[in-house]
């Protein structure tokens, strides 16, 4: 907000030399400052985006510092306490094997936004790479990478990914570190092309344009084109984009561990609480309900994210 | 038209072959020996080693392997698990149910999220437009296996309004709560996008003419409507993908015993070439209704023309 104004001042204590093209100026001044500007102006109006951002910055903490929510540890099950009903000991009762459920899901965090994050990352990169070069040079290589990404995008995600895990052998003793990576990786495969169609609409809706041809005759090279003068206009939708997929990485996680596909070994994760806790649904139906309650409060939190996040930056759906 | 469809046909005969093989590669290119669980905790007797390597060609190069399991595809064998039930077999007995808990979503779907996206739209702005707004969001980020275990425990178990389990024959009525449950993601996706597109719409010139002309309401609605279904009727294509994979989790958790159902027993009893051939059968089936979907549009929308 206090940009544009700052602007005019500046603008008006000069002396005009040219009216018009100063008026001009100050309009377009106003417009480069305002995407960003209005979008936050816009965000910072808006509760869903405080809301889901509280949620996603609380996860965020609770995945780096689970010590700091509960002082018990996760693993340590007591078996005597199997399926008990929530209790002063444990606020939301034990699970099968008499684990504390409040400090699994606790735990659990870290697994699932790190599979979320990793996989988030690793799609944005490869979808902005791709669509960055398929948009910017056209020709053969928009069509091999458009085809590409064709077949990838014609792979139904969950059964993409179970397809992949199916066959991939756990290993005996592997490291949690391992299986998340595994996790991303398949989600990421089978993630990227929507990221990379995204950003090459919207590089081939700038390449164009005047600016860039400007910038072109002013003999800029190819990468500084990219990096100063595409790029910019590439990142929102493309960071729009990633937001939502976290959240959606986050489900897919979940339900490839309920399935007995997706994290392996020791690692606690909500799916593979809620895949155990299945069979028991009618007599401990607590079991089920808070994991439940949690990883839906977890996606919920990054798609409120991203939808608030598009509205801002999407003069059309304000 | 017709060149259109040659096109396209062209164009997904590519997509298929680059899925398939992109599969298979994948599947069978990946670390671990695909005979090393075959015989419980030991290894497998070195003749069956042999004999198994012969039979899968195991022993060749991709390409070969590739080439020798997609004219089995054609020829409807899709290979059989280390029991010798054949995958084929299994997928035509276990189909129909499926193709009736698919018909029962894509029912909810249309008419639930089709009613709940006209009513918001035309009511834009007000208190039950932000409610279902707000409900619609929140219900978008449940997973699907969320959903249905709620179901089940909830009007399945608790209240005993519906079967928690399906018998094998899954009959329609049986098949109504998994169905529903199998929708809800779809459903709200649909009220959604039919509420925005409906809006946009709703404001065209065309609509402004039929108004001015003393047409009643709801012939306005349906003149917008028409327009409005193009989006609606590519998402459901579109999405689904998505509704196979949930039919995936949803037969599980319900115990259904067709197609997803299959998957998931052959998930714990790891017969991966069950999961494979399966899995590869849905994805064509996935492209074949995306390419009729496209297909599909003319026929709604007289502006299209293909050429």
């Amino acid at each position: 907000m206090s940009e544009p104004v700052a602007a005019a001042v500046a603008i008006k204590a000069e002396p005009p030399l040219m009216p018009e093209l100063e008026a001009q100026a100050r309009l377009s001044r106003v417009g480069s400052a305002s995407l960003t500007a209005q979008a936050w102006r816009h965000l910072r109006r808006n509760p869903l985006f405080w809301i889901s951002s509280a949620l996603v910055v609380g996860l965020v903490v609770m995945a780096v510092m689970p010590g700091w929510f509960t002082s018990k540890d996760p693993a340590l099950c007591v078996l005597a306490q199997s399926r008990h009903t929530p209790h002063a000991g444990a606020w939301l009762g034990n699970d099968l094997q008499g684990c504390d459920i409040y400090a699994r899901l606790v735990y659990g965090t870290r697994a699932s936004l790190a599979v979320g994050a990793l996989a988030a990352m690793f799609t944005f990169a490869v979808g902005v790479l791709t669509g960055l070069v398929a948009g910017y040079y056209g020709g053969w290589l928009d069509a091999v990478l458009s085809r590409l990404a064709d077949v990838f995008f014609a792979i139904p995600f969950l059964l993409g990914a179970i397809l992949i895990m199916v066959s991939l052998a756990p290993a005996p003793g592997e490291p949690a570190w391992k299986s998340i990576g595994l996790v991303a990786a398949t989600l990421a495969v089978l993630g990227w092309p929507p990221c990379a169609r995204v950003c090459r609409s919207a590089v081939i809706a700038v390449r164009d344009m005047e600016y860039v041809r400007a910038a072109r005759g002013l003999g800029a090279g190819t990468p500084r084109i990219l990096r100063v003068h595409v790029l910019p206009s590439v990142i929102t939708p493309a960071l729009v984009m990633t937001t939502l997929m976290v959240g959606g990485f986050i489900a897919a996680e979940a339900t490839l561990s309920f399935l007995g596909l997706g994290l392996r070994g020791s690692v606690i994760t909500w799916g593979k609480s809620l895949s155990e806790a299945q069979d028991y649904a009618e007599v401990s139906p607590h079991m089920v309900i808070f994991p439940s309650v949690v990883l839906s409060v977890a996606v919920l939190a990054f798609v409120a994210l991203a939808e608030a996040l598009r509205e801002a930056f999407d003069p059309k759906a304000r | 038209m017709s060149r259109y469809v040659a096109r396209r046909l062209l164009q997904m005969l590519l997509v298929v072959t680059g899925a398939t093989f992109l599969i298979f590669a994948l599947v069978w290119a990946l670390p671990g020996d695909p005979l090393s669980g075959m015989c419980g905790y030991r290894q497998c007797p070195a003749a069956y080693q042999t004999a198994m390597r012969e039979k899968f060609h195991l022993d060749q190069p991709l390409w070969v392997q590739y080439t020798s399991y997609i004219t089995n595809l054609l020829h409807g064998d899709l290979g059989e698990t280390p029991g010798g039930r054949l995958v084929s077999h299994e997928l035509v007995a276990a189909y129909p149910v499926t193709v009736r808990l698919a018909l029962i979503a894509i029912g909810f779907e249309v008419i639930i999220g089709g009613l709940l996206g006209v009513v918001t739209a035309l009511r834009k702005g007000k208190l039950s437009d932000h409610a279902a707004l707000a409900v619609t969001m929140v219900l978008s980020s449940v997973p699907v296996f969320v959903i249905g275990t709620m179901m089940q425990l909830g009007l399945g178990l608790r209240l005993h309004w519906f079967p928690a389990t399906i018998s094998a024959a899954g009959s329609w009525s049986e098949l109504i709560l998994p169905g529903f449950a199998l929708s809800v993601l779809s459903l709200v996706f649909v009220a959604r996008l039919l509420r925005a597109d409906l809006i946009d719409n709703l404001r065209a010139d065309y609509v402004r003419t039929a108004i001015a002309k003393g047409l009643p309401r709801h012939r306005v609605v349906w003149h917008a409507l028409r327009n409005s279904l193009i989006p609606v009727v590519t998402f459901i294509g579109a999405d689904f993908g998505a509704l196979l994979g949930g039919a995936i989790v949803v037969e599980g958790i319900f115990n259904i015993h067709g197609v997803g159902g299959l998957i998931v027993r052959s998930i714990y009893r790891r017969e991966s070439a069950m999961v494979v051939g399966v899995v590869t059968v849905l994805i064509v089936v996935f492209l074949v209704v995306n390419l009729l979907v496209d297909l599909l549009y003319a026929a709604l929308d007289p502006r299209i023309r293909y050429e």
